[in-house]
């Protein structure tokens, strides 16, 4: 084969390898992934047995501590719309009334609520800049 | 004061824009003067932006609360250490940090190439002075740092007690200088290819400021890894958040690029890619910058929604669109000279790491804005730690397994005969480490774990063999002893050795993080005085609950509540970790006891660190009970103020009620939820770490002229017999 | 504090402007001055190649006759940099 050829060659080779592995990399991270929602979306879409990611923020007064489990209502970033999740895991420092946290959640089996997977709650470092009254 | 830093900071944009426009008007036209006004404009912002930080530095230091930065991020009783690192802390002092390092590391990279690539600086002097210019106009026109309060507040809001922490305060300044020293190949990259000189001189030029920033960078993202283990109440060190992995991508990229640079310089060779690959790296770099600020990513970190993020999209976008056409551009100029010889050479290897290195780095940037590329087909989605484990764990490996192929191959072509002398003995090595692990038991069924294992062995047995080898060809041409021969060997060949000892490095740190996350026993357990836990074969026995009110100039700065553990292993005591939480007063004027736990809340982690092995500890305890006290004595002091009894009486009331509530909580023996962890070899990746910073440190050592011009002189001798028998 | 900003400014002005004051009496250069460079660099350049092919040979990684055909190449390269050199310097330095 001359040069050329087996550089076009290569750079077929190279070409179809890259391409399936970045069909691989959508495949696995599509079906890795969970459904970013809302609270109020979270309360319309929810399926049971599904696991969602939930974002909004802690509505204050809600925190309850009851043994090693943490009873909160998260709500809307821009909303009212909330729902009572019922976390067990690490509770990161920051977590408090109004903060803005992420976390996994299920429904739950018993009840309206939802159960928050273990150590998936993150909760943002409050910004100082911004809504400082 | 204030005023003047802000005309600074006004003075310093406009001359950022002069710098643009004679920067282009210089490479346009080649007038040497204007080249050197233009550099001498990145000087006067240095000094200008020095100006500015100095001012709100001792702004911060005498706790100047009517500078609104100043009042929203310190308070009188914060530690003077953490005051001065406040400034940083908020948005405009990030900014303010962000471009006194660049306009520091612009005037270093301009000063030391002043008398070289007079075609390439004017431009590069132009780049420059683009991102100091943008990022000086946000802080003129939207985060002015010098923002004055009408009315100033007595006591500031204080620093967030999360970032009071070394690791915490170091770790923003090593990032930005990462950060920031990258744009600096990015710019004479910009210059290289709008003057057509992308050569050797380049190389060399741009090679020293990416090792850097490569470096700083490096150590930033270890710091980080650091403060969320010691500090946070979750024991891990990397959760691939948004904004840990925006750090990341840029060191990926500047790795490859380290290493492709070498193959550039000796066969000319990937010159396209080299390109690509530092313009790459620096709008990368950016594209952190702007992430950690944006809150367009659900991430731990963010300094809120802002307005910042408009403008920062808008540089992006316009630094892409510059990249693409210069190099399409240039493309011609970009031949390759030569081509791979074989794929059994060093050259091979190095490309094989690039390939690994960018695909790593694609992998981490897919996963990171999955939630943005998702939205934009529907709904929104996002993967979790556990994809991107499942993904990079074996690139890691396959890259380690690179880092010990490829000094134990040679440039060029290499024999069989050569692979099998060269690697006998590190495969062997190796292979006899797995075997080992393998029979001591207990490590073969985390298979990904092992093969770390033995790839690091490979490792550091390939690098002990090179040294020893090269020490020994050293002895054979000199007389030196052997400390002497190792040391000259490393000065003559600095580059090779230096980069041998960050494998060594990086191999520790993967070993660390292997063993760590594989073989970690880790268990929440709710517990109370009298009871025990048993966790990874340590057995924790708490001995009593702890309550003590730290208080500083007679002010209380905040209550710690936690446990004391007696740590028994084997049958003997290791000793006793208190691990607490700390809480800090919130603002309560109706419920001033209970107020003290209703600020922010910090974990004090408590561990044993060990080369064997980490015995960590935090605590969360359960505060029913002292509410309960707290509350009975806020309702007292209610009263009291009610029936006007004098505000002296009413603060001696308050400290004796938060005293007794405090001392009673540990004395009631009350339940608390305790985190315990037993990891393997945590320390190995803080070791790792600085073994790495002291090789790149080594490699960044410039070469005394005189032994320089030793080593060449030989050569030089040798070549100019040449040209005479010619 | 007025005053401070005006010094300030004169200061940054005259550091700035000082190089255009000088006028474009150093235009008169070598034009060839970044070609030497690129020499110089890739003279250096492949001063380095030689001693690492030479590091090569001695930790094994090369056998003898490898070495010598590697290291008679990357010579006559910097001979040819030598002599490109010569021809641009001829009489300069």
């Amino acid at each position: 084969m001359d040069p050329s050829r087996k550089r076009r060659v290569r750079l077929v080779v190279a070409l179809t390898t890259a391409l399936l592995l970045a069909g691989a990399l959508v495949y696995t991270s599509v079906s890795a992934s969970t459904e970013a929602l809302k609270p109020s979306q979270l309360l319309a879409q929810a399926r049971p047995g599904q696991s969602y990611q939930v974002t909004g923020k802690v509505v204050a007064g809600s925190i309850r501590h009851r043994g090693a489990t943490v009873l909160f209502r998260v709500r809307d970033r821009n909303g009212t719309m909330s729902v009572p999740v019922a976390y067990t895991g690490t509770v990161p420092d920051p977590f408090a009334d109004n903060r803005e946290v992420i976390l996994q959640v299920h429904k739950s089996a018993t009840g309206d609520g939802f159960v928050g997977e273990r150590d998936t709650l993150v909760t943002k470092c409050p910004s100082k800049f911004s809504a400082k009254s | 004061m204030a005023t003047l830093g802000r005309a600074c900071l006004i003075l310093a944009l406009a001359v950022a824009v002069y710098g643009i426009g004679a920067g282009l008007y210089a490479w346009r036209t080649g007038r040497r003067d204007v080249a050197t006004s233009a550099r001498r404009a990145i000087y006067a912002l240095a000094g200008l932006t020095t100006i500015a930080m100095v001012i709100l530095e001792v702004a911060f230091l005498r706790d100047d609360f009517s500078y609104a930065t100043v009042a929203s991020h310190s308070s009188t009783t914060t530690p003077l250490f953490y005051k001065a690192a406040a400034v940083w802390s908020s948005q405009e002092g990030s900014l303010l940090l962000w471009v006194w390092l660049l306009s520091l590391w612009s005037s270093a990279s301009l000063f030391f190439t002043r008398k070289r690539m007079r075609d390439v600086t004017p431009v590069a002097t132009a780049v420059l002075a683009l991102f100091a210019a943008f990022f000086t106009g946000l802080l003129v026109f939207t985060a002015s740092p010098f923002h004055i309060l009408g009315n100033a507040p007595v006591e500031g809001a204080g620093l967030n007690p999360l970032l009071r922490h070394p690791s915490m305060m170091i770790h923003p300044p090593m990032l930005y200088s990462g950060y920031t020293l990258f744009t600096v190949p990015f710019a004479f990259a910009v210059g290289a290819l709008a003057t057509g000189r992308v050569d050797a001189e380049w190389i060399t030029a741009t090679r020293r400021f990416a090792l850097a920033a490569w470096l700083f960078l490096g150590i930033g993202i270890v710091l980080g890894a650091r403060w969320s283990y010691a500090e946070l109440g979750w024991g891990g060190y990397w959760a691939w958040d948004p904004v840990e992995n925006a750090s990341l991508l840029p060191w990926l990229t500047g790795t490859a690029f380290i290493h492709s640079i070498m193959i550039q310089e000796k066969r000319g060779m990937l010159k396209i890619w080299n390109v690509s690959l530092v313009l790459t790296t620096g709008i990368l770099a950016i594209l952190g910058t702007f992430l950690v600020r944006s809150g367009i990513l659900d991430s731990i970190h963010a300094f809120g929604a802002s307005t910042l993020g408009v403008p920062f999209v808008a540089l992006i976008v316009f630094l892409i669109a510059l990249a693409i056409g210069l190099v399409t551009w240039r493309s011609s100029l970009l031949r390759t000279e030569h081509r791979i010889d074989s794929f059994l050479s060093r050259e091979a290897a190095f490309l094989f790491n690039n390939m690994l290195f960018v695909g790593l780095a694609f992998v981490v940037f897919f996963g990171t804005f999955f939630p943005l590329i998702t939205e934009a087909f529907g709904q929104r989605r996002n993967v979790g730690p556990p994809w991107f484990d499942r993904i990079t764990v074996p690139l890691a490996l396959a890259l380690v397994g690179l880092a010990g192929i490829a000094p134990l191959i040679s440039w060029r072509r290499a024999t069989v005969a050569n692979l099998r002398r060269n690697f006998l003995g590190p495969v062997a090595f190796g292979a006899a480490v797995t075997v080992a692990l393998i029979a001591a038991g207990g490590v073969a069924h985390k298979p990904l774990a092992l093969a770390m294992f033995g790839l690091a062995g490979f490792v550091i047995a390939g690098v002990a063999q090179e040294f020893w080898r090269g020490t020994r060809a050293r002895r054979a041409m000199s007389t030196d002893a052997w400390p002497v021969a190792v040391v000259s060997l490393v000065r003559r060949n600095r580059r090779r050795y230096a980069g041998y000892l960050v494998h060594v490095g990086m191999a520790t740190l993967f070993v660390g993080v292997a063993a760590s996350s594989a073989f970690q026993h880790a268990n929440d357990v709710r517990i109370r005085p009298g009871q025990s836990a048993t966790v990874g074969g340590y057995t924790f026995r708490d001995i009593g609950a702890v309550g003590r009110i730290d208080r500083r100039d007679g002010r209380i700065q905040r209550i710690e509540l936690g446990s004391r553990l007696q740590v028994f292993h084997g049958g003997k005591s290791l000793g006793i970790l208190e691990p607490t939480r700390g809480y800090y007063p919130s603002d309560a004027p109706f419920a001033p006891v209970s107020g003290m736990f209703d600020g922010e809340s910090t974990s004090e982690v408590r561990m044993f660190a060990g080369l064997r092995r980490d015995v960590w500890s935090a605590v969360q305890p359960e505060l029913g009970g002292i509410r309960h006290d707290t509350r009975i004595f806020d309702a007292a002091i209610r009263q009291m103020a009610k029936q006007g009894v004098p505000a002296g009486k009413q603060a001696l009331a308050f400290q004796v009620g938060l005293e007794k509530a405090v001392v009673d909580y540990a004395r009631s023996r009350p339940f608390a939820t305790f985190r315990l962890i037993v990891s393997p070899l945590v320390s190995w990746i803080w070791i790792g770490g600085i073994i790495v910073f002291c090789g790149g440190l080594t490699a960044l050592w410039p070469a005394p002229d005189a032994a320089r011009r030793r080593a060449t002189a030989g050569y030089a001798a040798r070549v100019a017999q040449e040209l005479g028998r010619a | 504090m007025a005053v401070l900003v005006l010094v300030i400014l004169a200061a940054v002005v005259w550091v700035v402007g000082a190089p255009l004051r000088r006028g474009a009496a150093v235009e008169a250069e070598e034009t060839d001055s970044a070609e030497r460079e690129q020499l110089e660099a890739a003279k250096e350049a492949k001063y380095r190649e030689i001693r690492d092919a030479e590091l090569d040979f001695r930790t094994g990684k090369l056998d003898e006759a490898d070495h010598r055909a590697i290291d008679r190449q990357l010579r006559a390269e910097a001979v040819e940099i030598l002599r490109a050199l010569d021809r641009l310097g001829a009489g300069d330095r």
